[in-house]
């Protein structure tokens, strides 16, 4: 589902810059589908989805029907943003936040990469 | 571009408000009612330029904007560097009390947002006779916590950038890119603690809604406008109040977000505009 997510992101050479001290693994966690997204200097370097043992930085959750009303062209109110999901309880972030909320406009970018080009 | 002058004067109010000196910046324009407005947290008076720039508004009302003390052009005062900042409801009051006392603005209409929008809430309350009426955009009682504020007070983390971050999402997804950028810009300026110590009086203080039934609207009219976009004060949490006080207005203003009049004034206007026209109205009539 994350197929493209490293070239979308590392095309992106503002997105890049904005995260150039960023080096962390972020577990994508879908529901049913997990992804650890390898960052060094705010490119993305690998994404795997772990077996059975997953390290990770930190891990950002929510149900796959909230990702894809997030990734939709036009969010509705409330699936607009990540802090929005936090909100409404639907999402979490969790394990050491520090690279989350000192890097959060980058993080945004991340999580939002997949809606480029949504219908 | 021609250059051309604003039709906005600033200036600065030397004032104590409890019981400490303060340098309050002001900026106003139009001529008419007095139409006093109060920024977010974080943020300053700028937030309002727009409204200060449309004749729609400033050839009927007088539009006065003050930075609190600690934002935008109002410094902290002497001593700034031994405390740390926090407001909190009876002094936030107490400004703006003192801010339309000392400019001797007779009942104005009293606008407020976020922070603003929960101030004017309680004045309405308390001080109905002082104020025509009082416009609530993003009015709500309280906010649960849904992030980790201490984060805006690391040293290893860029509270200026956290600001801009964490105020993204709150602007409607299309604002004009410009206007977007320039609200979360006025967000990039504040000072070291400033905006953390507004939501001590944001999501640490609350006002309970059996209070805030006690407005009375045959005295001082009250209207909420609410972004739909807003995950801060949800339109909901602005529905609420509307339910409790008898004869509130409210609208859910579409596409916008939490900072209505800076982040897409021409949306805005098209709600706030029969706003302030019932509000002449009303005022007029004695209300």
């Amino acid at each position: 589902m994350l197929e493209s997510l490293a070239d979308t992101i590392n095309a992106d050479a503002a997105l890049v810059r904005r995260g150039r001290y960023v080096n962390a693994t972020m577990l994508w966690d879908l529901g049913d589908e997990r992804y650890a997204v390898a960052i060094e200097h705010g490119r993305v370097v690998s994404v795997q989805k772990p077996h059975v043992m997953a390290t990770w930085t930190f891990a950002v959750r929510a149900p796959l029907s909230e990702w894809q009303e997030f990734w939709h062209a036009d969010p509705k109110p409330g699936s607009h943003d990540i802090l929005a999901l936090l909100r409404r309880q639907v999402a979490v972030v969790e394990g050491d936040l520090h690279p989350f909320m000192a890097n959060l406009m980058y993080f945004k970018g991340v999580l939002a990469a997949p809606r480029q080009g949504a219908k | 571009m021609n250059p051309r002058i604003e039709p906005i004067k600033g200036y600065y109010l030397r004032t104590t408000i409890a019981g400490v000196d303060q340098r309050v910046y002001v900026e106003e324009a139009g001529e008419g009612i007095p139409l006093l407005c109060l920024h977010t947290a974080g943020s300053d008076g700028r937030q309002f330029r727009h409204m200060m720039n449309d004749p729609r508004i400033t050839d009927h009302f007088r539009v006065v904007v003050f930075d609190l003390p600690w934002h935008g052009k109002s410094s902290p005062p002497a001593g700034w560097e031994g405390t740390t900042y926090q407001l909190d409801a009876d002094t936030y009051a107490e400004t703006i009390l003192t801010v339309k006392r000392d400019l001797e603005l007779d009942r104005p209409v009293l606008l407020g947002c976020s922070i603003g929008g929960r101030i004017v809430l309680q004045l309405a309350r308390t001080h109905p006779e002082e104020f025509a009426a009082v416009i609530g955009l993003q009015s709500g009682v309280a906010v649960p916590p849904y992030y980790d504020r201490s984060y805006l007070g690391r040293p290893d983390v860029n509270e200026s950038e956290l600001c801009v971050a964490l105020m993204s999402g709150l602007i409607g997804p299309a604002a004009p890119s410009a206007d977007r950028w320039e609200t979360l810009w006025h967000y990039a300026q504040g000072g070291p603690g400033v905006f953390n110590g507004d939501l001590h009086f944001y999501s640490d203080q609350r006002d309970l809604l059996e209070d805030v039934a006690k407005i009375d609207t045959s005295l001082c009219p009250l209207y909420l406008l609410s972004g739909e976009y807003d995950y801060s004060c949800l339109p909901s949490d602005s529905a609420a109040v509307a339910e409790h006080v008898d004869g509130a207005e409210f609208a859910v203003m579409k596409g916008i977000g939490h900072f209505p009049m800076s982040e897409d004034h021409d949306m805005f206007y098209s709600y706030l505009g029969p706003v302030l026209n019932s509000a002449r109205s009303r005022r007029g009539k004695g209300c």
